[in-house]
């Protein structure tokens, strides 16, 4: 207080504040010089910051600043920068055709290094880490292709999907045999016995059945059962299955239908990461 | 240094002390927080958004109810990790009609901010019953009474009135024929659909769980999982005139 007089402590020569509890007394003792400073620095500082970037509201809008910065728009320039670093590259991907990309070694490494990090990003929750499917989800490490394996065609599917809400979806539309009452339930087995025939030599086929498929199922699985591609019909006699292939889950496929979607990714992704995506999976090891 | 030395009266006197803190706290309040309220460049302009049907409100319910948002975000933020990883970081305008936002800060699964139309019903379904069935390395615990429990809808109406009372542009017609509403998002063939789509464009409809004979809460769920982050179309969003 400064009524009170100073009074200078003995021991260390600093005046206390006057404030005594029970004969102890309280030092006074000044803040360290390089605190005031810095204090005093940083006191400048804000002062001047407030005219170099957003700061004050103001009735209908807010003071930019000086520099006018926001983060969204650093952040436009840190993407446009690496697409700048990058555009070589990318462009050449976006412009040439997959089989040329392929053909370019050093391209073909840079496509698939990002294809990699886009299929764990975006394809690996359904097809896998290793892209071997599940259930349901295609194994993409084989040479069984339900559209097609070539460059074109893995290119087709990931950008419009398939049964996807793009409009140039693939899409194909297997009836629902029992559901739709097309096909009686022993109508259904009698074709199922017939389609397990094709695979296993032990099972003996009616006449009923094989007159059945080739009535209701040849058109696109194919006279022989072996698939057509243009409507992404999978092939029924070899070993590899996108679902459950005992005999009732065959049965419930043919009487109820499975109809997987496949989200459509143009828009999502961009063009040379579709690209880069197509040829990651063509290199998996059934790439046609 | 008289006026500095008045700093005693506050040090002697506690409910001075604390009226002088609430005065300074309010200041600080009032320039931070308030001009975001009256501000009419917080929410960007866009085209687009609308507030959730409510086969989607009943499905966010179902979101909070769960807890989901303590796993999961709904905020991709502005930075190039984020943007390149799960896509547009997101804008105030696509939240601008949740109450409470979902937005989220713990992270222990993705951001699913812009999870809509990523990933099929069926896998969402998959997913939702048993997470390590799809995605092997994953630690998320399975829902698989969602499938089998009945939506409880009856008052989805009252819960869009509530909206409706806080600021969401929710039509009276949109109340009054929530229930409806709900019905008809689930089948595009029922009587419902085109009303429903008058009333919502733009929404998505079908049989969201695969099992077109109940309305369970797993239908509600991946409805809304659908939508998230769709609606806003960044082909024509105008970034220049938005940004702050």
């Amino acid at each position: 207080m400064s009524d009170l007089k100073k009074e200078i402590d003995d021991v260390s020569g600093v005046d206390t504040t006057g404030h005594e509890w029970d004969g102890i007394k309280e030092l006074n003792t000044p803040m360290p010089r390089w605190w005031v400073y810095t204090f005093i620095v940083t006191c400048i500082w804000a002062f001047i910051y407030q005219f170099l970037y957003p700061s004050w509201p103001l009735i209908t809008d807010y003071y930019e600043g000086y520099f006018a910065e926001t983060n969204r728009d650093r952040l436009n320039d840190e993407l446009d920068n690496v697409a700048q670093q990058r555009s070589v590259t990318l462009d050449k991907i976006r412009s040439m055709d997959l089989e040329t990309i392929r053909n370019d070694n050093a391209l073909n490494t840079f496509a698939l290094a990002g294809g990699k990090a886009a299929f764990g990003d975006n394809c690996a929750p359904c097809h896998g880490t290793g892209a071997a499917g599940f259930t349901g989800y295609p194994n993409l490490n084989d040479d069984d292709w339900l559209w097609g394996g070539t460059l074109e065609d893995i290119y087709t599917t990931i950008s419009f999907g398939i049964r996807s809400t793009h409009e140039e979806t693939r899409v194909n539309d297997m009836p629902a045999f029992l559901r739709d009452e097309l096909l009686t339930k022993s109508e259904i087995e009698d074709v199922v016995t017939y389609v397990q025939s094709l695979s296993d030599s032990t099972i003996t086929a009616t006449e009923s059945g094989r007159i059945l498929f080739a009535d209701n199922c040849a058109l696109c699985h194919g006279e022989d059962g072996k698939g057509l591609r243009e409507f992404g019909a999978p092939n029924l006699t070899d070993a590899i299955t996108l679902y459950v292939t005992d005999r009732d889950s065959m049965i419930d496929i043919v009487s109820n239908s499975r109809k997987g979607v496949m989200p459509t990714w143009s828009g999502r992704l961009d063009e040379a990461t579709i690209k880069s995506l197509a040829l990651y999976i063509h290199s998996l090891g059934g790439g046609e | 240094m008289k006026l500095l030395n008045k700093h005693a009266v506050f040090e002697k006197n506690s409910i001075l002390l604390l009226v002088g803190i609430l005065i300074m706290v309010s200041i600080g309040g009032l320039v931070e927080i308030v001009p975001l309220f009256y501000l009419e460049n917080t929410i960007e302009k866009v085209e687009g958004v609308r507030p959730y049907t409510p086969l989607e409100l009943a499905g966010r319910n179902i979101y909070i109810r769960e807890g989901c948002y303590t796993c999961h975000s709904q905020m991709i933020r502005s930075t190039r990790d984020e943007v390149e990883r799960y896509g547009h970081y997101s804008l105030a305008a696509e939240s601008m009609y949740d109450h409470p936002f979902l937005w989220g800060s713990k992270r222990n699964g993705p951001d699913l901010a812009r999870v809509g139309n990523k990933y099929s019903d069926d896998w969402h379904r998959e997913h939702l019953k048993a997470p390590s069935s799809v995605v092997p390395e994953t630690i998320m615990p399975g829902y698989p009474f969602l499938a089998e429990t009945k939506l409880a809808y009856e008052n989805i109406g009252l819960d869009i009135k509530t909206n409706q009372m806080i600021g969401v542009p929710y039509t009276d017609e949109q109340v009054e024929n929530a229930v409806e509403d709900l019905k008809a998002q689930l089948d595009e063939n029922s009587d419902g659909y085109d009303a429903f789509m008058e009333r919502y464009p733009s929404a998505q409809v079908r049989d969201f769980d695969g099992n077109p004979r109940e309305i369970t809460e797993l239908d509600a769920l991946i409805a809304y999982l659908q939508m998230l982050g769709t609606l806003v179309d960044f082909s024509i969003y105008d970034e220049s005139e938005n940004n702050r």
